[in-house]
């Protein structure tokens, strides 16, 4: 596993061997991690791999079955207060209250983190000016767009400023262009030494982030920077190229090509295949072999490995040892 | 130090602002139950009077029809029909137009003139128990009184002489026995909805997880989501006594101030029982559905229509778990018989326990299934 260099100092979060069980069920099964001051975390899995737990220990809602986490510094398991008072947390269902207004709610969350009113004003109207809500202060949450509800329960979230958010699916469900938005505010904040523990589906916004990890049935799988794990031996092992065949027929192609000896994986991505192969394979050879099946290659050329591919082969690689495990 | 009650200003009066909002559903649960207090009220007597009756008078000479206006007399029957044979007077109970049918045989006035004991047959409708029995007890004692007549002559007077009172309504009103009774079951409709209801809503909309990653403390979000239905209850309250007081003329004996400390061990039950039913229910419509399960029992087994003492053995214990079963006899003591602590004081304890226990599984529940799912 691709680790970070440690920065010295203290970390956002530092996390060793969590284990949470509910009864015979082990969700979260030994992690440890370590997520530095003003990074952006993407903290990746399928659903009901372990993601929600994770975030529930570490804002001190669910207690630890074993290991041992802080956050900002402080204990989780006997701090959980003092942690909550730190850290900004926003739903992917932004948890806002429908029949009250912009202001209503950004006052609401403002005083119960005990902000004095002075100071909550303060919050409010920098929050306001940050997120563009003027014009909709006092529009009901109800009437709100995604995009602005998901600004404006961000915006309730970093009242208290908070060093540490965690924002759990921020842009499920939200369009193109707020999502664009938010990761652009994002940068802008991690700019300002603010920490973000995100989860999300999306691909392309994992590979925003400054570090990334992956976790699969409660187990930690993938844990660095996008680039460290793209060269990880397991996702390209010595003496392996992975290229794209663009052709019209990819189904057909796919059929073929994994016969074809060299190959060691395909899967198709659009109108193109993703092949693993040898590396003494002549990309000619493979060209010349699609073609006498019949099947027209518009081109074939290397390519790097998506963050995708690097969970594909991570994963498999992962269930590969599991069975062993039970063999 | 730190504060339990951290979040309750705030929590309070974001709840003031949902109460606001939604002024509908508040209006709507004020009003209910003084829609229900205006039909029962004064659509219900339970006083069973002008029972429809057919006679069939196969005598038809001066004794038998002074028999019937005894009947007529007594306020118990109205004569709906007469009737010339056996096959009309069966006819009529069977179509359900009588309830009761007479028949005055054809020598019934020979029979008495003879000194003979003369037979008359009444037929009652057995499918309605109490409009039967009542049925029964009337002609069995008017049967009576028109023999002890003839057999006594006038002048002297009865061997035993019962004189019943009623104590407390002395004019067997309806409103004053079902009115202290609707009270406790309205109280428990709207504390136990509203508060559940204010709950899941928060669930639904995934608020309350929220709330939980923030420094607010349980305790201060419980009391602050929950005061402002307490204080609504309490209103309730106060509306419900107003009508019954001013409107429906049912005389308070007791102490209204009493009845007003009394009813917060009650609404500290339904409270429970409304984050009970929350920490189970998902979805608002869920919670409207487990809202409705204890209300069938509290109208039922709580003496509120039906006395309790009547109920087979194995549901009576059933009526000591039931809120209203206490709250009931509180209201119907203070109101109706004046009672005090010193009568009353078991009830309230009743109800603080029971509030607490359903608290105490409600906060589990939470905590195990809400919290930490």
């Amino acid at each position: 596993m691709a680790k970070l260099t440690k920065n010295p100092g203290e970390a956002a979060i530092s996390a060793e061997h969590l284990v949470r069980r509910f009864g015979n069920f082990t969700a979260v099964n030994d992690i440890s991690f370590r997520v530095e001051k003003g990074e952006i975390f993407g903290f990746l899995g399928p659903n009901g791999s372990g993601k929600t737990t994770v975030i529930k220990m570490l804002t001190g809602l669910l207690p630890l079955s074993g290991g041992s986490a802080l956050v900002e510094g402080l204990d989780v398991g006997t701090d959980s207060e003092s942690v909550r008072e730190r850290i900004g947390y926003m739903s992917q269902n932004f948890s806002l209250y429908y029949d009250l207004t912009v202001a209503e709610n950004l006052q609401f969350y403002g005083r119960i983190y005990s902000l004095e009113p002075a100071r909550l004003k303060r919050r409010i109207d920098e929050i306001v000016q940050l997120n563009g809500l003027a014009p909709y202060l006092n529009r009901l949450a109800a009437q709100l767009s995604g995009g602005w509800r998901q600004r404006l329960a961000l915006g309730c979230a970093m009242l208290h400023e908070p060093k540490l958010l965690f924002l759990d699916e921020p842009t499920a469900g939200i369009d193109p262009v707020a999502r664009r938005q938010l990761w652009d505010f994002l940068f802008e904040l991690s700019g300002h030494g603010i920490t973000f523990f995100v989860t999300t589906h999306y691909m392309d916004e994992a590979e925003r982030c400054s570090h990334v990890a992956y976790i699969y049935y409660g187990k930690l799988i993938a844990d660095g920077t996008p680039n460290s794990l793209r060269e990880l031996p397991d996702v390209q092992p010595p003496g392996t190229l992975r290229v794209e065949i663009t052709t019209p027929e990819v189904t057909r192609a796919l059929r073929f090509a994994r016969q074809i000896p060299g190959v060691r994986s395909a899967t198709i991505f659009g109108q193109s295949i993703h092949a693993l192969i040898d590396d003494h394979c002549n990309l000619d050879d493979l060209r010349n072999q699609l073609l006498k099946n019949g099947i027209a290659v518009a081109e074939i050329r290397p390519l790097a490995p998506s963050l995708e591919d690097v969970f594909v082969e991570l994963t498999y690689k992962h269930q590969a040892l599991l069975e062993a495990a039970h063999a | 130090m730190p504060n339990i009650f951290r979040g309750f200003g705030a929590v309070l009066y974001k709840e003031a602002l949902h109460i606001r909002r939604d002024a509908g559903t508040l209006f709507f649960s004020l009003t209910m139950p003084l829609l229900q207090m205006f039909l029962l009220g004064f659509g219900v007597d339970t006083n069973i009077r002008q029972i429809n009756t057919v006679v069939y008078n196969a005598d038809g000479r001066r004794e038998s029809r002074e028999l019937i206006d005894r009947l007529k007399n007594s306020d118990t029957f109205h004569i709906l029909r007469y009737v010339e044979n056996d096959h009309d007077l069966n006819d009529l109970i069977v179509a359900g137009k009588a309830r009761v049918g007479i028949k005055i045989p054809v020598d019934y006035s020979d029979r008495l003139l003879h000194q003979m004991s003369a037979q008359v047959l009444v037929l009652i409708d057995g499918s309605d128990s109490s409009v039967a029995g009542q049925a029964i007890n009337v002609t069995t004692a008017i049967g009576l009184d028109e023999s002890l007549r003839r057999v006594l002559k006038d002048g002297s007077s009865f061997a035993v002489d019962m004189r019943p009172k009623l104590l407390f309504n002395p004019d067997s009103r309806s409103p004053n026995f079902f009115l202290p009774g609707l009270t406790a079951i309205m109280l428990l409709n709207v504390t136990t909805f509203l508060t559940a209801f204010s709950i899941v809503r928060e669930k639904e909309r995934g608020t309350l997880e929220q709330l939980f990653v923030t420094p607010v403390r349980p305790f201060g979000l419980l009391l602050g989501k929950l005061l402002p239905y307490l204080g609504i209850g309490f209103f309730e309250l106060c509306l419900i006594l107003f009508f019954m007081r001013f409107v429906f003329r049912v005389p308070i004996h007791g102490s209204i101030l009493l009845l007003a400390i009394l009813s917060l061990p009650y609404l500290f039950a339904a409270l429970s029982l409304g984050i009970l039913i929350s920490s189970k229910a998902n979805s608002q419509a869920e919670a409207m559905q487990l809202a409705f399960l204890p209300i069938l029992p509290s109208v039922f087994f709580s003496g509120y229509i039906f006395p309790r003492e009547t109920m087979p053995a194995i549901f009576y214990p059933i009526s000591y778990l039931i809120p209203a079963t206490y709250f009931i006899n509180i209201t119907r003591g203070i109101i109706l018989r004046g009672a005090g602590i010193a009568h009353l004081w078991t009830d309230s304890l009743a109800l603080f326990i029971i509030g607490a226990v359903l608290l105490i599984i409600a906060a589990r529940r939470f905590q195990n299934k809400v919290i930490m799912a």
